[in-house]
Protein backbone atom coordinates (compact mmCIF):
# COMPACT_ATOMS: atom_id res chain seq x y z
CA UNK A 1 0.00 0.00 0.00
CA UNK A 2 1.22 3.17 -0.65
CA UNK A 3 0.26 5.52 1.92
CA UNK A 4 1.74 8.83 0.27
CA UNK A 5 -0.53 8.73 -1.86
CA UNK A 6 -3.35 7.94 0.22
CA UNK A 7 -2.25 10.63 2.78
CA UNK A 8 -2.99 13.70 1.29
CA UNK A 9 -6.85 12.41 -0.01
CA UNK A 10 -7.50 11.30 3.80
CA UNK A 11 -6.03 14.63 4.83
CA UNK A 12 -8.24 16.69 2.53
CA UNK A 13 -10.99 14.67 4.23
CA UNK A 14 -10.66 14.92 7.41
CA UNK A 15 -10.39 18.69 6.62
CA UNK A 16 -13.58 19.07 5.30
CA UNK A 17 -15.36 16.49 8.33
CA UNK A 18 -16.34 19.34 10.68
CA UNK A 19 -18.25 16.72 13.38
CA UNK A 20 -16.31 15.20 16.60
CA UNK A 21 -18.72 12.63 15.96
CA UNK A 22 -17.74 11.91 12.18
CA UNK A 23 -14.26 12.26 13.03
CA UNK A 24 -14.63 9.00 15.26
CA UNK A 25 -16.09 7.18 12.60
CA UNK A 26 -13.94 4.14 11.05
CA UNK A 27 -13.54 5.27 7.25
CA UNK A 28 -14.80 2.36 5.44
CA UNK A 29 -15.62 -1.34 6.71
CA UNK A 30 -12.02 -2.12 4.60
CA UNK A 31 -9.92 0.67 6.89
CA UNK A 32 -10.84 0.26 10.49
CA UNK A 33 -9.45 3.37 11.70
CA UNK A 34 -9.84 6.72 12.40
CA UNK A 35 -9.03 9.55 10.04
CA UNK A 36 -7.77 11.66 13.25
CA UNK A 37 -5.76 8.08 14.05
CA UNK A 38 -4.16 8.41 10.36
CA UNK A 39 -3.49 12.09 11.15
CA UNK A 40 -1.35 11.20 14.61
CA UNK A 41 0.62 8.90 12.98
CA UNK A 42 1.40 11.21 10.29
CA UNK A 43 2.33 13.76 12.89
CA UNK A 44 4.13 12.12 15.83
CA UNK A 45 5.11 8.55 14.27
CA UNK A 46 6.69 9.11 11.22
CA UNK A 47 9.57 11.01 12.19
CA UNK A 48 11.06 7.61 13.29
CA UNK A 49 8.48 4.63 11.89
CA UNK A 50 8.56 5.88 8.62
CA UNK A 51 6.26 7.34 6.12
CA UNK A 52 6.01 3.34 4.73
CA UNK A 53 5.59 2.98 8.30
CA UNK A 54 8.51 0.66 8.42
CA UNK A 55 10.80 1.42 11.18
CA UNK A 56 12.86 3.86 8.95
CA UNK A 57 11.70 6.75 9.59
CA UNK A 58 14.06 10.44 8.56
CA UNK A 59 14.96 10.20 12.52
CA UNK A 60 16.47 6.41 12.46
CA UNK A 61 19.49 6.74 10.70
CA UNK A 62 21.96 7.62 13.59
CA UNK A 63 19.67 6.13 16.41
CA UNK A 64 21.46 3.19 18.37
CA UNK A 65 17.93 1.26 19.01
CA UNK A 66 15.90 0.93 15.52
CA UNK A 67 12.40 2.08 15.59
CA UNK A 68 9.76 -0.76 15.29
CA UNK A 69 8.49 -1.85 11.51
CA UNK A 70 4.92 -1.24 12.10
CA UNK A 71 4.30 -3.02 8.82
CA UNK A 72 6.22 -6.24 10.41
CA UNK A 73 2.91 -8.66 10.55
CA UNK A 74 4.79 -11.28 13.02
CA UNK A 75 6.87 -8.80 15.25
CA UNK A 76 3.92 -6.88 15.52
CA UNK A 77 1.74 -9.55 15.94
CA UNK A 78 3.12 -10.42 18.82
CA UNK A 79 2.60 -7.80 20.83
CA UNK A 80 -1.03 -7.05 22.91
CA UNK A 81 -3.01 -4.22 22.26
CA UNK A 82 -2.21 -3.05 26.27
CA UNK A 83 0.71 -3.39 25.58
CA UNK A 84 1.52 -1.18 22.33
CA UNK A 85 -1.11 1.15 24.26
CA UNK A 86 1.09 1.70 27.23
CA UNK A 87 4.12 2.22 25.20
CA UNK A 88 2.68 5.15 22.92
CA UNK A 89 1.45 6.37 26.07
CA UNK A 90 4.18 5.82 29.19
CA UNK A 91 7.34 5.35 27.02
CA UNK A 92 9.69 2.95 25.76
CA UNK A 93 11.31 3.07 29.21
CA UNK A 94 8.25 1.98 31.08
CA UNK A 95 8.19 -1.43 29.13
CA UNK A 96 12.00 -1.35 29.63
CA UNK A 97 12.50 -0.74 25.74
CA UNK A 98 14.33 2.23 24.23
CA UNK A 99 14.08 5.66 25.78
CA UNK A 100 14.11 6.37 22.34
CA UNK A 101 10.49 5.57 22.18
CA UNK A 102 8.80 8.87 24.12
CA UNK A 103 5.78 8.81 26.21
CA UNK A 104 3.34 10.65 24.28
CA UNK A 105 0.27 10.82 27.25
CA UNK A 106 0.81 14.27 27.62
CA UNK A 107 0.24 14.71 23.65
CA UNK A 108 -2.68 12.20 22.33
CA UNK A 109 -5.49 11.37 25.27
CA UNK A 110 -5.87 8.16 26.11
CA UNK A 111 -8.91 7.63 23.37
CA UNK A 112 -6.45 8.74 20.78
CA UNK A 113 -4.18 6.59 21.33
CA UNK A 114 -6.68 3.66 21.58
CA UNK A 115 -7.75 5.03 17.69
CA UNK A 116 -3.80 4.57 16.69
CA UNK A 117 -3.61 1.11 18.36
CA UNK A 118 -6.33 0.17 16.06
CA UNK A 119 -4.54 1.92 13.52
CA UNK A 120 -1.59 0.15 13.75
CA UNK A 121 -3.16 -3.52 13.13
CA UNK A 122 -4.23 -2.20 10.42
CA UNK A 123 -0.79 -1.19 9.47
CA UNK A 124 0.43 -4.79 10.40
CA UNK A 125 -2.47 -6.88 9.39
CA UNK A 126 -2.03 -8.71 12.19
CA UNK A 127 -5.21 -9.51 13.72
CA UNK A 128 -6.63 -7.69 16.73
CA UNK A 129 -4.63 -8.12 19.27
CA UNK A 130 -7.26 -9.28 21.75
CA UNK B 1 -9.11 27.63 -1.15
CA UNK B 2 -7.76 26.23 2.14
CA UNK B 3 -4.89 28.83 1.32
CA UNK B 4 -7.25 31.72 1.00
CA UNK B 5 -8.12 30.65 4.50
CA UNK B 6 -4.90 30.91 5.79
CA UNK B 7 -4.56 33.86 4.15
CA UNK B 8 -7.45 35.56 5.55
CA UNK B 9 -6.62 34.12 9.30
CA UNK B 10 -3.52 35.61 9.07
CA UNK B 11 -4.51 39.12 7.77
CA UNK B 12 -6.88 39.03 10.60
CA UNK B 13 -4.14 38.25 12.67
CA UNK B 14 -1.97 40.75 11.61
CA UNK B 15 -5.04 43.71 11.60
CA UNK B 16 -5.48 42.30 15.95
CA UNK B 17 -2.12 42.26 16.75
CA UNK B 18 -1.38 45.55 18.82
CA UNK B 19 2.69 45.32 19.44
CA UNK B 20 3.28 46.50 15.88
CA UNK B 21 4.63 49.69 15.75
CA UNK B 22 3.33 51.67 12.34
CA UNK B 23 5.92 53.79 12.41
CA UNK B 24 8.90 50.82 12.02
CA UNK B 25 9.81 50.10 8.56
CA UNK B 26 10.42 46.46 9.15
CA UNK B 27 6.27 46.38 9.95
CA UNK B 28 5.81 47.29 6.47
CA UNK B 29 8.38 44.29 5.05
CA UNK B 30 7.10 42.21 8.11
CA UNK B 31 3.52 42.50 6.23
CA UNK B 32 4.57 41.98 3.16
CA UNK B 33 7.01 39.04 3.10
CA UNK B 34 6.90 37.05 6.62
CA UNK B 35 2.54 36.66 7.53
CA UNK B 36 2.45 34.40 4.33
CA UNK B 37 3.95 31.84 6.58
CA UNK B 38 3.98 33.33 10.11
CA UNK B 39 1.86 33.87 12.54
CA UNK B 40 2.51 37.83 14.50
CA UNK B 41 -0.75 36.93 16.31
CA UNK B 42 -1.40 34.25 18.29
CA UNK B 43 -4.17 32.01 16.57
CA UNK B 44 -7.49 31.47 17.66
CA UNK B 45 -7.69 28.14 16.61
CA UNK B 46 -4.30 25.98 17.63
CA UNK B 47 -5.23 22.85 16.38
CA UNK B 48 -3.67 19.99 14.23
CA UNK B 49 -5.12 20.99 11.66
CA UNK B 50 -3.71 24.79 12.10
CA UNK B 51 -0.07 22.94 12.32
CA UNK B 52 -0.27 21.41 8.98
CA UNK B 53 -1.45 24.64 7.37
CA UNK B 54 1.32 26.21 8.72
CA UNK B 55 4.24 26.86 6.95
CA UNK B 56 6.84 28.13 9.11
CA UNK B 57 7.36 28.67 12.91
CA UNK B 58 4.87 30.69 14.86
CA UNK B 59 6.55 34.50 15.57
CA UNK B 60 3.97 35.91 17.58
CA UNK B 61 6.27 35.12 20.87
CA UNK B 62 9.52 36.21 18.87
CA UNK B 63 10.82 38.47 21.21
CA UNK B 64 10.32 36.05 23.97
CA UNK B 65 12.27 33.24 22.29
CA UNK B 66 15.00 34.57 19.41
CA UNK B 67 18.41 36.71 20.81
CA UNK B 68 18.14 39.66 18.37
CA UNK B 69 21.48 39.72 17.18
CA UNK B 70 21.34 36.63 15.85
CA UNK B 71 17.88 37.76 14.45
CA UNK B 72 19.52 40.48 12.21
CA UNK B 73 22.30 37.98 11.14
CA UNK B 74 20.28 34.82 10.31
CA UNK B 75 17.54 37.68 8.46
CA UNK B 76 20.50 38.50 6.27
CA UNK B 77 21.95 35.14 5.98
CA UNK B 78 19.39 32.71 6.42
CA UNK B 79 20.61 28.92 6.81
CA UNK B 80 18.04 26.24 7.53
CA UNK B 81 17.22 25.35 11.10
CA UNK B 82 14.86 22.53 10.34
CA UNK B 83 16.58 19.84 8.44
CA UNK B 84 13.80 18.51 6.90
CA UNK B 85 11.58 21.40 7.03
CA UNK B 86 8.11 22.62 8.34
CA UNK B 87 5.89 19.92 8.79
CA UNK B 88 8.72 17.55 8.07
CA UNK B 89 6.04 14.70 7.26
CA UNK B 90 5.14 16.76 3.69
CA UNK B 91 8.81 16.77 3.13
CA UNK B 92 10.34 13.31 3.81
CA UNK B 93 10.40 10.67 1.22
CA UNK B 94 11.09 6.92 1.15
CA UNK B 95 13.80 5.27 0.01
CA UNK B 96 16.05 2.02 -0.39
CA UNK B 97 17.22 2.48 3.61
CA UNK B 98 15.68 5.33 5.97
CA UNK B 99 13.50 8.15 4.62
CA UNK B 100 15.43 11.47 3.36
CA UNK B 101 14.42 14.56 2.75
CA UNK B 102 13.12 15.78 0.12
CA UNK B 103 14.96 18.70 -1.27
CA UNK B 104 12.99 19.39 -4.39
CA UNK B 105 9.35 20.20 -1.84
CA UNK B 106 11.71 22.93 0.45
CA UNK B 107 12.34 26.59 -0.76
CA UNK B 108 14.78 28.94 0.50
CA UNK B 109 14.31 31.53 3.38
CA UNK B 110 13.63 34.81 2.28
CA UNK B 111 16.66 37.66 2.74
CA UNK B 112 16.94 40.43 3.99
CA UNK B 113 19.78 43.51 3.25
CA UNK B 114 21.52 44.59 6.98
CA UNK B 115 18.45 47.46 6.88
CA UNK B 116 15.84 45.58 6.79
CA UNK B 117 17.06 42.82 8.83
CA UNK B 118 17.34 45.52 11.59
CA UNK B 119 13.91 46.60 10.92
CA UNK B 120 12.39 43.36 10.96
CA UNK B 121 14.10 42.27 14.34
CA UNK B 122 13.41 45.44 15.96
CA UNK B 123 9.67 44.81 15.07
CA UNK B 124 9.87 40.84 16.33
CA UNK B 125 11.88 41.49 19.18
CA UNK B 126 8.74 43.91 20.44
CA UNK B 127 6.36 40.42 19.87
CA UNK B 128 6.37 39.25 23.41
CA UNK B 129 3.60 36.88 23.05
CA UNK B 130 1.16 35.83 25.87
CA UNK B 131 3.44 37.03 29.61
CA UNK B 132 2.66 33.08 30.89
CA UNK B 133 4.72 31.52 27.95
CA UNK B 134 8.11 31.50 29.04
CA UNK B 135 9.34 31.36 32.70
CA UNK B 136 11.31 33.96 33.37
CA UNK B 137 14.41 33.58 35.13
CA UNK B 138 13.48 29.84 34.91
CA UNK B 139 17.58 28.73 33.69
CA UNK B 140 19.48 29.08 36.46
CA UNK B 141 22.58 29.61 34.64
CA UNK B 142 25.10 26.57 35.81
CA UNK B 143 27.91 25.35 33.84
CA UNK B 144 27.21 22.13 32.81
CA UNK B 145 29.80 19.53 32.33
CA UNK B 146 29.76 18.95 28.43
CA UNK B 147 30.06 15.29 28.59
CA UNK B 148 27.41 15.10 31.31
CA UNK B 149 25.21 16.93 28.81
CA UNK B 150 26.07 15.12 25.95
CA UNK B 151 24.83 11.30 27.90
CA UNK B 152 21.68 12.87 28.70
CA UNK B 153 21.16 14.13 25.71
CA UNK B 154 21.94 11.66 23.53
CA UNK B 155 21.60 8.74 25.49
CA UNK B 156 19.43 9.17 28.71
CA UNK B 157 16.52 11.28 27.41
CA UNK B 158 17.10 10.69 23.43
CA UNK B 159 16.70 14.38 22.82
CA UNK B 160 19.15 13.24 19.97
CA UNK B 161 16.65 10.59 18.38
CA UNK B 162 14.80 14.10 16.30
CA UNK B 163 17.59 17.03 16.99
CA UNK B 164 20.95 17.57 15.92
CA UNK B 165 23.86 18.59 18.41
CA UNK B 166 26.64 18.73 15.69
CA UNK B 167 25.87 19.49 11.66
CA UNK B 168 24.78 16.00 10.12
CA UNK B 169 24.72 13.70 13.05
CA UNK B 170 21.11 13.14 14.58
CA UNK B 171 17.89 13.68 13.87
CA UNK B 172 16.36 16.05 11.34
CA UNK B 173 12.25 16.14 12.29
CA UNK B 174 13.13 19.00 14.69
CA UNK B 175 15.74 22.03 14.67
CA UNK B 176 18.80 21.83 15.24
CA UNK B 177 20.08 22.83 18.33
CA UNK B 178 24.02 23.74 17.74
CA UNK B 179 23.47 27.33 17.06
CA UNK B 180 20.66 27.40 19.68
CA UNK B 181 22.44 29.02 22.40
CA UNK B 182 22.95 31.79 19.69
CA UNK B 183 19.30 31.66 18.40
CA UNK B 184 17.32 31.36 21.10
CA UNK B 185 16.88 32.82 24.95
CA UNK B 186 17.70 30.38 27.76
CA UNK B 187 14.72 30.74 29.47
CA UNK B 188 12.79 30.04 26.13
CA UNK B 189 14.86 26.80 25.76
CA UNK B 190 13.80 25.75 29.59
CA UNK B 191 10.14 26.79 29.14
CA UNK B 192 10.28 25.04 25.86
CA UNK B 193 12.16 21.53 26.53
CA UNK B 194 9.89 21.49 29.73
CA UNK B 195 6.65 21.47 27.93
CA UNK B 196 7.20 22.23 23.95
CA UNK B 197 2.81 21.61 23.66
CA UNK B 198 2.34 24.66 25.40
CA UNK B 199 4.08 26.62 23.89
CA UNK B 200 3.51 25.07 20.02
CA UNK B 201 0.34 22.51 20.63
CA UNK B 202 0.37 19.79 18.79
CA UNK B 203 3.88 20.03 18.01
CA UNK B 204 5.66 17.04 17.19
CA UNK B 205 7.90 17.19 20.38
CA UNK B 206 6.86 14.44 23.32
CA UNK B 207 6.24 16.83 26.69
CA UNK B 208 8.81 14.50 28.57
CA UNK B 209 7.89 15.30 32.28
CA UNK B 210 11.43 16.71 32.49
CA UNK B 211 12.54 16.89 36.92
CA UNK B 212 14.19 20.08 37.38
CA UNK B 213 17.55 19.10 37.08
CA UNK B 214 17.27 17.48 34.25
CA UNK B 215 15.41 21.01 32.37
CA UNK B 216 18.76 22.94 34.24
CA UNK B 217 20.92 20.32 32.72
CA UNK B 218 19.77 20.30 29.22
CA UNK B 219 18.99 24.07 28.67
CA UNK B 220 22.69 24.82 30.15
CA UNK B 221 24.33 22.32 27.35
CA UNK B 222 22.32 23.50 24.47
CA UNK B 223 23.88 27.25 25.30
CA UNK B 224 27.49 25.72 25.51
CA UNK B 225 26.64 23.54 22.52
CA UNK B 226 26.35 26.81 20.55
CA UNK B 227 29.88 28.12 21.05
CA UNK B 228 31.16 24.87 20.82
CA UNK B 229 29.70 23.62 17.55
CA UNK B 230 27.75 26.41 15.83
CA UNK B 231 30.96 28.07 15.19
Amino acid sequence: MNFRQRMPALLQAGLLVASGFLFSMPVSAEEPYTQNALRNYNTYCVQCHGINRNGKGINSRDMSVQPRDHSDAKGMGDIPNEEIFHVIKDGGLAVNKSVLMPAWGNVMNDDEIKELVAYLRFVCKCGSGQ
Amino acid sequence: MKLSILAILLGTAFVSSPALAADNPGTGILKAQCISCHAIAKPENASLDRLWERKGPDLYYAGSKFNKPWLVKWLQEPARIRPAGELYTRHVKGSDKEDVVDESTLTAHVKLSKADAEAVADVLMALSGPADLVSKGAFKGDKVSMSMGAMFFNKLRGCAACHQAKPGTGGSSGPELYTAGERLQADYIYSYIKNPQAIDPHIWMPTLNLAEPDLQRLTGYILQLSASEGK
